[in-house]
């Protein structure tokens, strides 16, 4: 029988591959995808919250989150497009314009 | 006429000069003659209202009156702004505005040529103004404010001829020393005033008739009076220029003759005393304060009388003369006698405002104010000549002139009240005698001295004396009239409300004060006249007093050290403590340690994101364990 426990593991598990793919990628594409899987885990998450307590409202807020990472991608792909013109790089490391 | 209407004179012959100044300032500086009219016509306007109000009190008006407006208005503080008629502000105000008009008229003539004329006048409508708002204040405040802008008014006019670096000193001199004295005058005021309710806060006020009620009754400790009595008195110090604030009043001479004549001879110094007789319910009651008032008035005639004997200017002569005046008068007021001391201070302003316009009067025609360089004026000068002899005369207490009058009564009081400064008095008084003569005897009899070389600028008249228009020999004959009729005016008699000793006429005095007059008057005709010796051998007899009083007996010289050595250093330990302590350390180590910090932290700030990312995961993993694992 697959429990909460189980749903929780595998979200905590793709939080971690999320959060290390975001420390130790430097593309900035895969960045952006390692950020999806984080939303993807906490999403996960939601939704087995709200299935065990019985109430919709872990799933409302999973709509939200998936639009707001859709909204996220877009803008995080249009810097993407204007790094690669703007700099000819996509490598994080490169990109340092908020240093002091 | 009823009480409102007496009222309202007073108000117009207060304000009618400040009217003029706006006016000569705000559209009349380019307009010569206006600025003159303006002035002499609101000064005559407040003199006609004087004599009115004088006529008034003579004749039943029921005084003393007062009005006041609350100015400023705090919970529990109140500024006013207010006049007080009685016969004193009266008495004060006729000599003002009386004497002023005589000075504004003479100005006209004397200042003619003057690039400055309209701001000349402007000036003197200022201190107008200023003299007449303190002789009629009601409160401490209104007479503050009036003290200052006379002060003001001084010091525009000491230094009236900027260009020149000496005028331009003598002026500040004399503004910073009057600041001196004026800063214990304001604490006097503010102890009167935290203590002028006997009840303990709410109605505290700054009136002077109300101040005298509550010391009448006896409401407050005499340490406290003597205490508050003298403060104000260190405000007389420095107006009425007594020892040791007396230095800037020879100075003040830098300024036109006929300001040295209305400011710093006839009206303005004499404020000092008027104070003192205004407030004299308040040293009635503060006995020690008294007597130091006294004592500083007595040593202050004695010692500028001698100063005056050394000196070779004529105005010089004329200003320690003021000062050794204003001693006695301010001895009379600390020996009891306000009434002796107003009775010398009207026939004062009288004859010493005559002796400043004649010496006026021969500086215009001579371009010199040095005695040694002038002679036998009295025959190309008659008016000037005989009507400074007669100033001289009343000022040296000549019998029947109004100086001798005033200066008997003085002298009667101190035979009553204290013998030693009776003996200075009549010293004094022989002094006066004797540094009055040899003026006279140099400057107006004798040998013209004028074959010394003349500037080329002054070719045309410098060469020989000549009397001078009508429109300053007029004024000098009216003022000779009145010096010698304020004698028999029944000035103390219209005085008696005042408080204080009155002893009137001594004959005994009067023979002692006449003695000592024609001693002094012979010793000057022996020395000066039939030149048994010259000056040059007088001198040298007496070497040592000669030097110390040229040198003014070291005040000059002391308050030089006291600014430049003592003054100096500790405004230097100040810079000091500012620049290394305050601004080194407290000031710039702020910024030096913001600075560092930030400095420091901002290593952390690498603009790599993912260094940011792990940051926050250490970070939220330290608080999930602090704050869910424990």
């Amino acid at each position: 029988m697959i429990n909460l426990h189980h749903y929780l593991v595998a979200s905590a598990a793709l939080f971690v591959i999320g959060f290390v793919g975001m420390v130790t990628r430097r593309n900035a594409i895969l960045l952006l995808l390692s950020i999806e899987i984080l939303f993807n885990a906490a999403n996960l998450a939601l939704v087995a919250a709200s299935r065990y307590l019985g109430n919709l409202n872990g799933q409302i807020l999973v709509f939200f989150s998936m639009t707001v990472a859709a909204a996220e991608v877009s803008v995080g792909l249009a810097i993407a497009i204007l790094l690669v013109r703007h700099l000819k790089t996509l490598n994080a490391d490169e990109v340092r314009l908020l240093k002091w | 006429m009823v009480a409102g209407r007496l009222l309202t004179l007073a108000w117009v012959a207060w304000f009618a000069p400040l009217a003029a100044c706006l006016m000569i300032t705000l559209v009349g500086l380019q307009r010569r003659r206006r600025a003159a009219t303006l002035a002499v016509g609101s000064l005559l306007l407040s003199f006609l209202c004087a004599v009115t109000l004088w006529w008034h009190s003579l004749h039943g008006a029921a005084l003393p009156l007062q009005q006041a407006f609350s100015w400023i208005r705090f919970d529990g503080f109140e500024v006013p702004l207010g006049i007080l008629l009685d016969p004193l502000s009266i008495l004060m105000l006729l000599v003002v505005t009386g004497v002023g008009s005589a000075i504004f008229i003479y100005s006209t003539g004397y200042m003619h040529d003057d690039p400055g004329y309209p701001r000349y006048f402007a000036c003197l409508s200022l201190f107008a103004f200023a003299m007449l708002g303190i002789v009629l204040a009601d409160n401490w405040i209104t007479l503050f404010i009036s003290w200052e802008l006379v002060g003001l008014a001084s010091y525009l006019l000491i230094g009236f001829w900027y260009q020149r670096p000496a005028a331009a000193d003598a002026g500040k001199k004399a503004f910073m020393v009057n600041r001196v004295a004026d800063f214990g005058f304001l604490l006097g005021i503010l102890l009167l005033w935290s203590v002028s309710d006997p009840l303990g806060g709410a109605h505290r006020t700054f009136a002077l008739p109300a101040l005298k009620d509550v010391i009448e009754h006896g409401y407050l400790p005499q340490n406290l009076l003597n205490i508050g009595a003298l403060l104000i008195f260190c405000g007389v110090l420095g107006k009425s220029a007594q020892m040791p604030l007396h230095v800037w009043l020879p100075d003040a001479m830098e300024g036109p003759t006929p300001v040295s004549a209305l400011i710093h001879a006839a009206t303005m110094v004499a404020a000092g005393v008027y104070l003192l007789c205004r407030v004299f319910f308040l040293f009635d009651a503060a006995p020690i304060a008294l007597s130091v008032v006294a004592w500083v008035g007595g040593i202050t005639a004695f010692l500028a009388g001698c100063m005056a004997f050394v000196q070779n200017d004529l105005k010089r002569i004329l200003a320690y003369s003021t000062l050794s005046q204003l001693g006695y008068m301010v001895m009379a007021a600390g020996l009891g006698g306000p009434v002796a001391a107003m009775y010398h201070l009207t026939t004062h302003a009288c004859f010493k405002a005559l002796l400043f316009l004649g010496a006026g009067s021969v500086i215009h025609a001579l371009h010199e104010q040095e005695i040694w360089k002038m002679g036998g004026l009295l025959k190309t000068m008659p008016v000037t000549g005989g009507t400074f002899l007669i100033g001289a005369a009343a000022l040296a207490g000549f019998p029947g002139l109004s100086g001798f009058w005033s200066k008997d009564e003085i002298l009667a009081l101190a035979w009553h009240q204290n013998w030693l400064l009776c003996i200075v008095a009549i010293v004094t008084a022989g002094l006066t005698a004797l540094y009055m003569g040899r003026a006279c005897f140099v400057v107006f009899f004798g040998q013209p001295r004028s074959h010394l070389p003349r500037p080329a600028n002054h070719a045309g008249r410098g060469g020989h004396a000549h009397e001078s228009p009508p429109v300053m020999t007029v004024p000098l004959v009216v003022l000779a009239v009145f010096t010698i009729i304020a004698g028999y005016l029944g000035i103390p008699e219209y005085l008696h409300q005042l408080h204080g000793v009155q002893v009137g006429f001594n004959e005994i005095v009067a023979v002692i004060s006449v003695l000592a007059m024609s001693t002094g008057l012979w010793l000057a005709y022996q020395i000066y006249y039939r030149q048994v010796m010259t000056e040059q051998q007088l001198i040298q007899r007496g070497m040592a007093v000669y030097q110390a009083l040229v040198d003014k007996l070291g005040f000059d010289t002391f308050y030089d050290w006291l600014v430049l050595r003592v003054q100096q250093t500790a405004a230097k330990l100040c810079s000091l403590f500012e620049r290394f302590i305050l601004i080194g350390t407290l000031v710039n180590g702020t910024g030096w340690v913001t600075r560092t910090a930030g400095g420091l932290l901002r290593l952390c700030q690498t603009g790599r994101v993912q260094f940011y990312v792990l940051v926050f995961l250490f970070g939220m993993t330290a608080l999930i364990y602090v704050n869910v694992l424990r």
